[in-house]
């Protein structure tokens, strides 16, 4: 039986389902079937929860903690929904560990679940260009839709815009390094069972497929789709009292971080998503203890290729200003210095919103386990989650293997 | 008698030259695009206007191919350094939407166009940014 800390906090449950698109299935239902396989995993009952926290951002209204609820068991514990744009699940994670570390309960489930469909560009939508009469309306005194007039504020062009900032500022950043990112994230998930999407692409097809917004192609765009993610969380102390299996394949959270976004400059005209991204990283460190060079995998916030390669400098895996060479030389492939997006990421595992940031620990955790067959990464003892919402949230966690 | 409205409030159309004009915090000099209820950046809840300069650098930009429907494409989207360093995001106008043309660093100046108009007369006029070297189009 090995000794902890009775506050830590450790993840003894986690399960995702498959990624796609579920028409015969609403997000609740892959909400709780995520819930069962992860209380299954932890060997515990929904009799045994003491808090839950489930998110959505397309469903978040319709209360997906008390849906899950009557879909798993009512057992009146506390129940409580969280919307935090692209970071939800990660939030409902933070909020489990949160109750236990107020000592309201010692053992709690988190849930994210999502459905998405084939809805296209999140916002499009609600985007029309005409709009009479003119009137000046809000605090900017905005008296048309400004989208395609005044620049773009969708997620494809935001994101291009923050990768191009850092190629503006950066040497040996462009097209083809973004491209490269998306490479490689597609030919990860073909390892990966639960990925919506596994499939290899060359180089030559990435750069070559219908361009979305200059430069991010198709291919270096995330798919909308359903999916959910769930994990039971307990304190040190709880654990202690659990089976000898349960203690061995516990994951301890070492860090779990929340940020926001400070003021800048550039946050006047469009998220800012490096910033807070920055901070989140420096105090995960610091809370958890490692260094980057200490991380033997990291699944990170790759809703659109451009993401991913400024978050390599974000959250310091590469030399400042060297995201373009860190992809050049290789580093973050499954077989490179810092394995970054091994279930495929978003670009190929899918990111259905709510469901994301559990995924990611999801993923994280089956490694550390030494349960992620054909894709494991040998011997991974310490990885890292990132997920970023606008505008903005960002959360960062670290898992550690329990060293029994 | 024919009537123009700025597409926002803090673009300024009544004068001899249209220009942006940035609700600038009295304590921190902080620079907003639009009206603010207070700082962002330090909490203080007066502020004074600035007229910006015309001209500035593209910082960064993107080339939207698949946009909303309605919305015509390709557009480029920049964000423009101005000179003194207030940020701003607006269309690239009167330049071919193709990385070939579009680059990192060239220099651009504000520009108007009319974005929409209504059969009482009213015109909605918008700000772009073209690159120096071209002029101002109309």
């Amino acid at each position: 039986m090995r000794v902890n800390d009775p506050d830590s906090l450790w993840i003894i449950g986690v399960a995702m389902t498959s990624f796609g698109r579920y028409a015969d299935r609403d997000a609740f239902d892959l909400g709780a079937v995520a819930a069962l396989d992860a209380m299954l995993d932890a060997d515990v009952t929904i009799a045994d929860i003491e808090i839950l926290v489930a998110g959505s951002v397309n469903q978040s209204r319709q209360y997906p903690a008390q849906r899950i609820q009557k879909l798993i068991g009512q057992t009146g514990i506390p129940a409580v929904n969280v919307l935090n744009a692209c970071a939800t699940g990660a939030t409902a994670v933070r909020s489990v560990c949160q109750a236990i570390k107020a000592g309201e309960a010692s053992i709690g489930l988190a849930v994210g679940c999502e459905q998405m469909g084939k809805m296209g560009m999140l916002g499009a939508a609600s985007l029309g260009r005409e709009r009479a009469p003119f009137e000046p309306r809000g605090h900017d005194g905005v008296v048309m839709p400004t989208e395609g007039l005044l620049g773009t504020g969708l997620m494809p062009g935001v994101f291009a815009q923050a990768g191009m900032r850092y190629a503006g500022l950066h040497d040996g950043v462009g097209f083809e390094q973004f491209a490269k990112v998306a490479q490689k994230n597609h030919a990860h998930s073909v390892l990966n069972p639960l990925a919506q999407y596994q499939k290899s692409f060359t180089l030559d097809e990435v750069m070559g497929a219908e361009m979305i917004s200059y430069p991010n192609t198709l291919l270096m765009c995330c798919p909308t789709g359903d999916g959910a993610a769930a994990t039971v969380v307990v304190s040190g102390e709880r654990l202690r009292s659990m089976a000898d299996d349960v203690q061995r394949r516990a994951v301890k959270i070492s860090a779990s971080v929340l940020t926001s976004d400070p003021w800048s400059p550039d946050g006047l005209v469009q998220p800012d998503v490096s910033t807070l991204t920055r901070n989140a990283a420096v105090m995960a460190y610091e809370q958890a203890g490692v260094s980057p060079h200490d991380l033997d995998l990291v699944e990170l916030h790759d809703c659109f290729a451009t993401a991913e390669l400024i978050h390599y400098d974000n959250l310091g895996l590469c030399e400042p200003g060297g995201a373009g060479d860190f992809i050049d030389r290789g580093a973050p492939w499954r077989d490179g210095e810092v394995p970054v997006n091994v279930s495929g990421g978003l670009l190929s595992k899918g990111h259905p919103l709510g469901a994301t940031g559990i995924a990611n620990l999801f993923e994280v955790a089956t490694h550390l386990r030494g349960e992620a067959g054909d894709r494991q990464i040998e011997g991974a003892t310490v990885g890292m989650t990132h997920v970023l919402g606008l505008g903005s949230a960002c959360s960062i966690h670290i898992l550690e293997r329990s060293a029994s | 008698m024919i009537a123009d409205l700025p597409i926002v409030n803090y673009l300024v159309i009544d004068g001899d030259e249209p220009y942006l004009q940035a609700t600038v915090c009295d304590a921190c000099e902080a620079a907003y695009l639009g009206s603010r209820i207070a700082c962002a950046r330090c909490g203080k809840r007066t502020f004074h206007h600035r007229r910006l300069p015309s001209k500035g650098t593209v910082g960064s930009f993107t080339i939207i191919h698949r946009a909303a429907p309605s919305i015509p494409t390709p557009f480029v989207s920049v964000l423009v350094d101005l000179e003194g360093g207030t940020a701003v995001k607006a269309n690239l106008v009167g330049c071919p939407p193709d990385p070939e043309h579009v680059s990192l660093g060239m220099a651009v100046e504000l520009t108007t166009f009319e974005a929409a108009a209504d059969e009482s007369g009213t015109r909605v006029v918008a700000f772009g940014f073209v690159p120096s070297d071209r002029g101002v189009t109309e």
